[in-house]
């Protein structure tokens, strides 16, 4: 039994380590500004989340007990990092670097991060009439 | 077996924190270097919470959750500066 926690509680933190090591690699060896993006999500969520699953598994079986704060911050850190990325992709489009390389839109708006407020109404689901 | 695989995994992060300091240094633009402080958060945290599974103290976990908490704003309040010219509208 302890041993096979042993090899478990391992594996999670060799796998951990590998891959926020590799999000900080990427984040080097990533060209493009928007490819360098995609790197850093992955130490975010798969290396944070191993290390955090082996601390509760350390905690449950070995330590203390179980405790909830592993969990509070795997639920805030796997909500906040699209808000995150959303908002560090907003600032790549409007520091003007891409200018021309944007592909349209295919509608008469521009991307709704230019475009304040969409003209006309909007589109409302048919009323039923009683 | 858990000692060495905790002792990989600190060093990884380290090596990572490194590399991300790096591109804080070398990068082109500023949303690189907020880009780069955000993974640097995440490393930290994650350093911190290994060293919370090292030690076996309860305290480090809150550490790390303050750190998440206040990590994720300082991102948010950056970009919002970059994108509008100012934090609060």
């Amino acid at each position: 039994m302890t041993f096979a926690l042993d090899i478990i509680l391992s594996v999670l933190l060799v796998v951990g380590g590998l891959f926020g090591l590799t999000g900080s690699y990427g984040l080097i060896r990533l060209k493009d500004r928007m490819q360098r993006l995609h790197a850093p999500t992955k130490a975010s969520t798969v290396g944070l989340g191993t290390a955090l699953l082996a601390s509760m598994f350390h905690g449950l079986m070995i330590g203390t007990g179980f405790s909830w704060q592993e969990v509070l911050v795997m639920l805030f850190i796997f909500v906040t990092a699209p808000i995150t990325a959303n908002y560090l992709s907003k600032v790549h489009l409007h520091s003007r670097h891409f200018d021309g390389q944007i592909p349209r839109t295919g509608v008469s708006r521009d991307w709704s991060t230019f475009d304040d407020a969409p003209e006309g109404p909007e589109p409302q689901l048919p009323q039923r009439e009683s | 077996m858990i000692t060495y695989a905790l002792a990989f995994a600190l060093v990884c992060f380290g090596l990572g924190l490194i590399l991300n300091l790096w591109r804080l240094i070398l990068g082109p633009t500023v949303a690189d270097r907020v880009l780069a402080l955000d993974t640097m958060v995440v490393n930290v945290i994650a350093i911190i919470v290994l060293y919370g599974i090292q030690t076996g103290l309860g305290i480090n976990f809150e550490a790390a959750m303050l750190f998440a908490m206040t990590g994720f704003v300082g991102t948010v309040a950056f970009c919002k500066f970059l994108l509008r010219g100012s934090v609060i509208e």
